[in-house]
């Protein structure tokens, strides 16, 4: 800022010093706002975990329990359907799980805590639609003739193996989510929280 | 400043012309009339094309004014009623069912926003056909291309009220593509949803905007987007300056006032218009499922997938594009990537102006490598528009992929062609 008859420097600074007052009161007043578009403490106390039963799951089938709102999916695998993992372990873009999409203890070539048992969240992680079952196996299932059972998202193709993880060249970035979770029994799981001291 | 307001208009000494004496020495109304209307002269050479713009601006009074009624009877609430049915999609079924004459007006909304679309896609087309995008105009298509990202949105927060099956997935699919972004993805999609899923806090923050925000914000570019127009003057379909050439009286040779010569032709145009929506209105307001896809007619089930999910038929092209990036490339997701070009896809319409650098404006001038482009780039949008509406495969993915390609070549070779391209001479006045 030059200084010259035409320029008032006290003035000037006035000016700029009530500019930037003004500014960063403006700022502030922002915070209130934009803060009322996150979850609101109710919908974070709507969050809390769920129980499942899991004693009537027949082995080769699967349930649904509802997880702040999205569904959650407990599937019995059969043994059929654990050594199919291992067939198409080069068609899956992470068969390892290295991705954080799990917790610690589901981090395994089975993706869950026991083999027969797995739980994912059933939303895509492409864009959020919930795959559909697709456990026919082979030509049947209309997908491919290696098919060997796991889920097919409508909205974009994705697929996914029975545990969750996604196949290659597909629009699913991701393998499914597994939730935290941790069983009470053997007949009930707590969908929602990490085993307390685990 | 120019003369002041008051000398401006002078009374002819009737009772109505000193009553607009008394008005325009304190506020500019006959001065608003001539600027815009009686003394605005547009080229006299305008066809077909040019109704879009005021038909445009109808479509908008319809739906602010339908919206108006709808707002007084729809409720944005996503609980169950007693019959476990999510209010806000009981509501829509209230008014179509027991409201009086709910029904017109709720399908004179609907129908409206296919119709908003259909007008502004075609006068988009009108801008490229007769390059109107171009100096001094591209002030003009900047407020349009916002405009038309307005709309957009206002089309998608829109399409969630009713809470219906694809209301709900939609939604899901569309405010998912924010948790594509890296590291804040996942906390700004919570941000926006207002909770680990699309609820209540979504529905309610999604009215707001779509009878409150974007309105506002809408009027206020079509005020713009006029303004700019009328600072400039319109083109025309020979795409020459009229300006160029004026008669003694200051006034454009081929020009005439826009009132009352282009407010009668628009006229025609609005009757014309009506006719067709009204006959979709009143005997076929779903459009075939176009309009009013089958599966919204279900209420919202967070725990359902429709089989199919596809947006309403204004948003498929760019839905294609989408989900015409299934390759990992460098260390970017396939879905990021979608969201990129699909962003992009809109975007590379704010650069039009300069990617074209023709010196012919008009098609009419303009020699065989646009022409042909514009012609392979229309084709192109048509059938990632209407692959956008279909379930994917393999084929139609490989399909949706070269369209894709098609559609950013012809706006990034743009500049290429069009230098390249051999114009006929334009020439100095409009030719009828």
């Amino acid at each position: 800022m030059s200084c010259d008859d035409q320029v008032d420097c006290g003035r000037r600074r006035l000016l700029v010093a009530t500019s930037v007052a003004g500014g960063v009161a403006g700022v502030a007043v922002a915070i209130p706002f934009v803060s009322t578009f996150a979850p609101s403490e109710r919908a974070k106390a709507a969050g809390a975990p769920v129980e499942a039963d899991i004693s009537r799951l027949a082995p080769g089938e699967m349930m649904t329990v509802e997880w702040r709102g999205k569904p959650v999916w407990i599937i019995r695998r059969t043994k059929e359907m654990l050594d199919g993992l291992r067939k198409i372990d080069d068609k899956v873009s992470d068969p390892n799980s290295d991705r954080q999409m799990q917790p610690e203890y589901a981090k395994n070539d089975h993706r869950s805590i026991k083999p027969e048992y797995m739980v994912a969240i059933g939303i895509c992680t492409h864009l959020g639609c919930s795959p559909s079952e697709k456990f026919k196996t082979g030509a049947e299932s209309g997908i491919d003739a290696d098919w060997q059972g796991g889920f097919l998202c409508p909205c974009h193709g994705s697929t996914f193996d029975l545990a969750g993880r996604v196949f290659k060249n597909k629009p699913a970035p991701d393998n499914l989510e597994v939730p935290p979770h941790y069983y009470l029994s053997d007949a009930k799981i707590l969908i929602g929280e990490d085993k307390k001291g685990a | 400043m120019a003369a002041a307001n008051v000398e401006k208009y002078k009374s002819d000494g009737t009772v109505v012309g000193g009553l607009l004496e008394w008005v325009d020495a304190r506020f500019p109304l006959m001065s608003l009339w001539n600027d815009h209307l009686a003394k605005y002269y547009a080229p006299k050479n305008f066809n077909f094309w040019y109704f879009f713009g005021s038909l445009a601006l109808m479509v908008l009074v319809i739906q602010i004014v339908t919206g108006i009624f709808l707002v007084m009877h729809y409720k944005p609430d996503a609980s169950l009623n007693a019959s476990g049915v999510p209010v806000a999609f009981a509501s829509v079924e209230y008014i179509m069912r027991d409201v009086h004459w709910g029904w017109l007006i709720r399908y004179f909304h609907s129908t409206g926003a296919s119709a908003f679309f259909i007008v502004v896609y075609l006068h988009m087309f009108r801008g490229m056909l007769y390059g109107s995008y171009r100096k001094p105009r591209e002030l003009v298509w900047i407020f349009g291309v916002i405009i038309y990202l307005c709309l957009m949105g206002e089309a998608f927060v829109g399409y969630l009220l009713p809470w219906g099956q694809m209301s709900y997935w939609g939604a899901q699919v569309i405010l998912n593509l924010f948790s594509a972004i890296p590291l804040i993805g996942n906390e700004l999609a919570i941000w926006i949803r207002g909770d680990y899923v699309i609820g209540d806090a979504t529905l309610n923050r999604m009215f707001s905007f779509h009878v409150i925000a974007i309105p506002l914000i809408l009027v206020g570019l079509v005020a713009a987007h006029i303004m700019a127009l009328h600072e400039v003057g319109s083109n025309n379909p020979d795409g020459v300056e009229i300006k160029k050439h004026k008669g003694p009286d200051g006034i454009p040779l081929d020009g005439i006032p826009f009132h009352p010569y282009y407010t009668v032709k628009d006229i025609v145009g609005v009757v014309v218009f009506l006719m067709f929506f009204s006959v979709i209105v009143f005997f076929m307001p779903e459009g075939g499922g176009y309009f009013l896809e089958f599966n919204n007619f279900f209420p919202a089930d967070p725990l359902v997938t429709p089989p199919h999910i596809a947006p309403v038929w204004y948003f498929t092209p760019f839905y294609s594009i989408l989900r015409a990036n299934t390759v990992n490339f460098f260390w970017i997701d396939a879905k990021l990537w979608g969201v990129i070009f699909m962003g992009l896809g809109v975007m590379v319409f704010f650069f039009l102006p300069w990617l074209d650098r023709s010196p012919a404006k008009s098609i009419r001038y303009r020699g065989p490598l646009y022409k042909g482009a514009l012609a392979i780039f229309v084709v192109a949008f048509f059938i990632l528009g209407y692959l956008g509406m279909l379930a994917p495969t393999p084929g139609r993915t490989l399909v949706s992929q070269i369209c894709t390609i098609i559609y950013f070549a012809f706006f990034l070779l743009m500049p290429i062609y069009t230098s390249l391209d051999k114009c006929k001479a334009v020439p100095e006045r409009v030719t009828g």
